[in-house]
């Protein structure tokens, strides 16, 4: 895993090296120039020397600026070299992500990658920079302070490592308590989100049944918890600053005496005994700064494994080495294909088809019968475990991936438009299409209502296509996939939203595109009545084909369909 | 994938690519839609940060809620924050002491005697003492005060919410009004926690550091100022920068992340299309853009730093070539002594001045927040006049009187007491509406339901069909005509027993994070569990529900994702027919299930619409074919009327509904 994201760092793996180099930099400094702060006051001001005054004087300032100087820069190269690294991790992501299959989506659902992708990546970063700047910092710190505590006088120097230990239990007692209930506030948080938000989704179901009361209760007892948690957190961590102040005091105190002694004896002046209370405070400081970044990296590291989830999980679906790019022709063929996804039952078994190119193709089954499974297997979203399937005559396997894909056109179930505007989302479709092969897919797929929009193509979809009706949005989906010209056009129940009417016409237009195989999965036998051939899927194997006369006569499942929607038509969002 | 690449290498490199005009293109939108929400959460609503008149009254707003409740411990935690800042400063001062006044005489003595020194130590070791109990005890209380505080706007922000109508929530966006919960709330938690209490105990420091230096040298204190000045204002100036950078680097991030939703969440769409390769080019411009705005922001956030402690560090420099020179130079009359604990105290001047000027920004940034909390809390709620309630009753020979509990039997009480039997029935007159000005929706709609009848509406999208049945719980307020309800204008009736008396099934099935159980009961709390599963059955939710792990007490999500659609459809009804309301509102969903869930769905609608008042919104021919009326709308009228047989007759837009036939084409 570590592996995997330090090889993230790598054209600003220089900036990287660099930073704690300039730290170490910062830290010599920043411990030297208390030790010359103390030899100004005792050799200069306080033996009223003006010529070592300025001597000295000279000396910190330059120290000062070449400490400024260390500390700027490392601040550029720390935060060139977290962004850049969180950049590349960010990209080498999405990357991984595009070359994603259907299966490994499903296996790493959408909203969490999302998460991984951003807060994820965030807290690495963060953790990132932070180490960087600070983990050579800290124990650099505690050396070079330890060390000098060390020159000025070894008899004192035990005064730290008396107080060190008694520090560091004190905060691990402190962290690890916290730490629990902290980690109870982010569930606690998720949760006083979770009612916000399912609240506003639902304001009109909590206006209806006149519910507020009772939502302001809940709200309420999760308020409290979150209060509660917080108290008891912040209660143990109220500790933290009174252990610091009390051991740092403490050993102050101790020094003062012991080294008043010292001093009275001729083995130490009182210069160095304010320098070595200075560097005592420094090796204290530090601690407790190492102890801050041991706590961020805790924490992210949950997120580095969520993102080295991403990396490990391999793509499924490649393309083979020498790879056909020619698509002779819309004829799709199964044989005996089997497929289930990862490692579940199968939900498709013995399926032998066979689709002329051109022709009309109809699929009806119910909820969990494969329909969708199956159709996914022409453009390949997923590898059948067992069997051919055959386009155009030659294995999907065989073919290149996107002049396949580009050639089988799906309209999936879960229509997605993309916020741009009307011509961008066509532009998905095919690139170069100009404007007037748009309005012939957008008429052939009755989205002509595109005219009245304000700017007709230059429309702007919101994200998800929330400012269409749902029926709009299928229509329009189904001409980003006609504007592809594709010789196999998949509709997965893709005009369930659109009125009957309406639909009829979508149907009209596409039987007239004579040289385009068309797969129609419906809910509606009148979608599919008027096909060449009409599936029927049962639990995953195919129950009967035919044409709409065939089955009515043989099929039982077909009939039975038929008879309980043949009661009438329906109003579904009549244009 | 080489075909796709090389096009993309072909396309024209003139100006920008499409990828990046693409984002130029959502970034402008963006822009252009919301000027007020662009990096919501956090930074300031203009460019600069700063303090101004707009954010004075926010900061008194948000002191006022300390003053409820907690401004004693407020009061005290101030004082202890002086009393903290005071020994601090006194426990600095007294290791020049030591060795001035007790180490120095020490060695003049003859007899080195120790005892004053352990006297002043323990003095010391005292105060240091007191200084470590006074940070606790201000540790708890700014815990108590800040905590308390957030919790309290937190509850005024989600009741204030539930009082809000319908409008607001259509005219806020979602996310919107979760950040104010989240970052904005989040925010002030933190200026009262940190930023408040820092502040404060820095000025403290200032100010006594400052006359202990006053009183020491007059123009050493001039010096120092002198540098106090430039760190105030570069700290401010880089401060500003930083935030200014943390502001783009937000927006940078929104725009990212926005991206990275939409393509997540459409990733199969996105390989359906081929579309891999733009998408990464797209990202990838967002991705620098992003780097670049991060790198600046941390560069200008931990530069502050080292320049600061620095700046201090030439300051004590300036301050002790000067002081020696004034000392030595015998001007001034100043000790050499004096010096050294001048120069002491200097130092511990520069910090609090520093970190005045850094909580400036977030304070500022933080007061952004909190006028957007304030603003959600200053909403007009909504209007609720009525004076008539719903109140359970008992005929006894022929006359009505109220009950305490409930009989199954309701009654409208009026404010005079008078008792007017629920019934159901519901008349439409002249009604006109529209949601913003100048874009009316309904236009006249008059119609009538007798108790018992069932009204369905045809029409279009956008025709007006769902806006009727809101106006009838008032989600929106009329802008012209009446809705009688048993002959009660429903202005002159509270909401609560208005909707009370009202079912609902809406088209979006919107479940609670909870049992089953406690899902169905959301429509009468008080509903026993033989209720519950008497609704259940009634709406055909019972079987697919006993079959589920837990039976009723299966705990799903607020979005259902453990059920099929159809499933959460039949919940829903079964949450209306808990409620047993006399007059239903249904939605009829669109989305697609199979044909066995949409018969019991259907089975369910007529199971619970029998006996009531019923306004529905159709979708299916079998519900209008025994709809008493049936109203078509267009464009905000009601352009045909009757039942089906009648309008088939009229050959009309019902008609050419019905057949899928233009009929008049």
């Amino acid at each position: 895993m570590i592996k995997k994201l330090a090889s993230c760092i790598r054209e600003y793996r220089w900036f990287a090296a660099v930073t704690p180099l300039l730290m170490l930099g910062e830290v010599y400094f920043e411990i030297m120039i208390p030790y010359y702060m103390a030899d100004l006051i005792d050799l200069g001001i306080e033996a009223g020397n003006m010529a070592e005054i300025e001597s000295i004087g000279l000396r910190l300032a330059v120290m000062a600026v070449c400490s400024m100087a260390c500390g700027s820069l490392a601040a550029v190269t720390a935060a060139r070299a977290s962004a850049g690294f969180a950049s590349n991790l960010r990209s080498d992501m999405f990357s991984r992500i595009q070359r994603f299959s259907f299966a490994n989506i499903d296996h790493i659902s959408g909203s969490g990658l999302v998460t991984r992708l951003t807060t994820d990546v965030t807290n690495v970063q963060m953790a990132f920079g932070m180490l960087l700047r600070m983990a050579f910092r800290a124990p650099a710190t505690m050396i070079f302070a330890g060390m000098m505590v060390y020159r000025i006088n070894r008899q004192l120097a035990g005064v730290i490592l008396a107080a060190l230990p008694v520090l560091a239990v004190g905060m691990v007692l402190i962290i690890t308590g916290a730490f629990k209930w902290f980690r109870r506030m982010f569930d606690l948080y998720d949760k006083l989100n979770s009612v916000v938000q399912e609240n506003i989704r639902g304001i009109k179901v909590v206006k209806a049944f006149v519910r507020e009361r009772d939502e302001i209760g809940k709200f309420t007892g999760v308020a409290n918890d979150v209060y509660n948690t917080n108290m008891k957190a912040e209660t143990i961590m109220a500790f933290m600053s009174p252990l610091m102040n009390t051991v740092l005091y403490g050993c102050m105190l101790v020094i003062s005496w012991l080294g008043a002694k010292l001093i009275v004896s001729g083995a130490l002046t009182t210069g160095l005994l304010m320098s070595f209370i200075n560097y005592v405070m420094q090796v204290l400081m530090s601690l407790m700064m190492l102890s801050g970044i041991i706590v961020m990296i805790t924490m992210s590291g949950a997120a580095a494994k969520r993102i080295a989830e991403v990396f490990d999980e391999v793509p499924e679906i490649v393309d083979c080495e020498d790879p056909v790019f020619e698509i002779a022709d819309g004829s799709v063929r199964f044989e005996d294909v089997s497929f289930g996804y990862g490692s579940g039952a199968d939900c498709l078994s013995d399926i032998n088809l066979d689709i002329p190119a051109g022709s009309t193709v109809g699929i009806i089954g119910g909820t969990g019968s494969g329909k969708t499974s199956l159709v996914q297997l022409i453009p390949r979203l997923y590898d059948a475990r067992s069997g051919r399937v055959l386009v155009g005559g030659t294995d999907v396997r065989e073919l290149d991936l996107t002049a396949l894909r580009k050639s089988a056109a799906m309209v999936l179930q879960k229509n997605v438009l993309f916020s741009g505007t009307v011509e961008d989302n066509l532009r998905w479709g095919r690139e170069d299409a100009t404007e007037e092969e748009m309005w012939e897919a957008l008429d052939a797929a009755q989205a002509g209502f595109v005219r009245g929009f304000e700017g007709g193509l230059d429309y702007w979809i919101e994200q998800g296509g929330g400012n269409v009706s749902g029926g709009q949005r299928q229509r329009l989906c189904i001409a980003r996939a006609l504007i592809a010209q594709p010789k196999i056009l998949i509709l997965d129940d893709s005009t369930s939203a659109v009125d009957t009417h309406t639909e009829s016409l979508i149907r009209e237009k596409l039987s007239s595109l004579s040289g385009m195989t068309k797969i129609i999965i419906a809910q509606r036998i009148s979608s599919v009545q008027d096909a060449d051939m009409i599936v029927v899927l049962d639990d995953g194997k195919i129950n009967g084909v035919g044409t709409h006369e065939e089955l009515l006569a043989g099929n039982e499942i077909y009939r039975e369909v038929y008879e309980s929607q043949n009661k009438g038509g329906d109003f579904d969002e009549p244009h | 994938m080489s075909l796709t690449k090389e096009r993309i290498g072909a396309a024209p490199q003139a100006g920008m690519s499409r990828a990046e005009q693409n984002v130029e293109k959502r970034r402008l939108r963006g822009k252009a839609k919301a000027p007020e929400m662009r990096g919501r959460g956090r930074g300031a609503a203009g460019g600069r940060v700063r303090l101004n008149a707009d954010t004075i009254p926010i900061l008194k707003r948000l002191f006022a809620y300390l003053g409820s409740g907690y401004m004693g411990m407020f009061v005290l935690a101030v004082v202890l924050m002086a009393v903290d800042a005071l020994l601090t400063v006194r426990i600095t001062l007294f290791i020049r002491e030591l060795i001035d006044e007790y180490i120095k005489p020490i060695l003049l003595m003859d007899q080195p005697y120790f005892g004053d020194l352990l006297k002043a130590l323990i003095r010391t070791g005292i105060m240091a003492f007191f200084v470590a109990v006074t940070v606790f005890t201000n540790a708890l209380l700014m815990r108590k005060i800040s905590q308390g505080v957030i919790r309290k706007i937190r509850l005024e922000m989600f009741s204030k919410l539930q009082k809000l109508p319908v409008s607001y929530f259509d005219t806020h966006p979602y996310g919107d009004i979760m950040s104010r919960f989240t970052n904005d709330v989040d925010s002030m938690r933190q200026v009262l926690s940190q930023s408040i209490p820092q502040v404060l105990s820095s000025v403290v420091t200032i100010i006594s550091v400052f006359v202990a230096m006053i009183s020491l040298s007059l123009p050493l204190t001039g010096i120092v100022m002198v540098f106090v000045v430039l760190t105030y204002f570069l700290a401010i100036a880089i401060g500003g920068k930083s935030a200014a950078f943390f502001k783009q680097r937000q927006s940078a991030l929104g725009e990212m992340n926005a991206f990275i939703e939409e393509t997540m969440n459409g990733q199969k769409a996105v390989k359906v299309f081929c579309h891999e390769d733009e998408a990464e080019a797209e990202f990838g411009i967002l991705n620098r853009t992003l780097r670049e705005k991060t790198t600046s922001a941390n560069i200008y956030g931990s530069i502050i730093g080292p320049v600061m402690a620095n700046l201090g560090n030439v300051q004590y420099v300036v301050v002790a070539v000067f002081g020696g020179w004034l000392a030595i130079s015998g001007r001034a009359g100043l000790s050499l002594g004096d010096i050294a604990a001048f120069l002491t105290l200097s130092r511990s001047f520069n910090r609090p001045v520093s970190q005045i000027s850094q909580q400036i920004n977030s304070v500022v940034m933080a007061l952004a927040g909190a006028g957007r909390v304030f603003a959600l809390m200053d909403e007009k709620p909504e209007i609720d006049e009525g004076q008539t309630v719903l109140v359970p009753v008992e005929e006894k020979d022929g006359a009505l009187s109220e009950c305490t509990s409930r009989t199954g039997s309701w009654a409208w009480k009026k404010a005079d007491g008078e008792l007017i039997p629920l019934r159901g029935d519901v008349r439409f007159e002249d009604v006109d509406f529209s949601y913003v000005p100048d874009k009316q929706i309904l236009y006249d709609i008059k119609l009538y339901a007798k108790p018992g009848q069932k009204i369905a509406f045809v029409g279009s999208t956008g025709a007006g069909k769902t806006t009727i049945t809101n106006l009838l719980n008032r989600f929106y307020e009329l802008q012209d005509g009446r809705i009688l309800y048993d002959g009660l204008d429903i202005k002159d009736i509270k909401k609560d027993d208005l909707r009370r008396s009202l079912g609902m099934v809406l088209q979006d099935v919107n479940l609670f994070t909870g049992t089953i159980a406690d899902n169905i009961r959301y429509g009468r709390p008080d509903a026993t569990d033989e209720e519950v599963v008497a609704a259940a059955k009634l709406a055909n939710a019972h079987s697919f529900i006993e079959k589920l792990p837990e039976g009723y007490d299966t705990v799903i999500s607020g979005t259902g994702s453990q059920l099929s659609q159809g499933q959460c459809q039949l919940l829903s009804i079964a949450r209306c027919a808990v409620a047993d309301p006399p007059v239903m509102i249904l939605d009829e969903a669109t989305s697609s299930v199979d044909t066995r869930t949409e018969s019991l769905i259907q089975s369910a609608m007529d199971g619970i619409m029998g006996g009531r008042t019923t306004l529905v919104i159709a979708h299916r021919l079998s519900t209008v074919m025994n709809a008493n009326a049936i109203m078509v709308l267009e464009n905000g009228h009601i352009i045909e009327r009757g039942d089906h047989d009648d309008l088939l007759e009229q050959k009309g837009r019902y008609y050419q509904l019905y057949t899928g036939n233009a009929a008049s084409e």
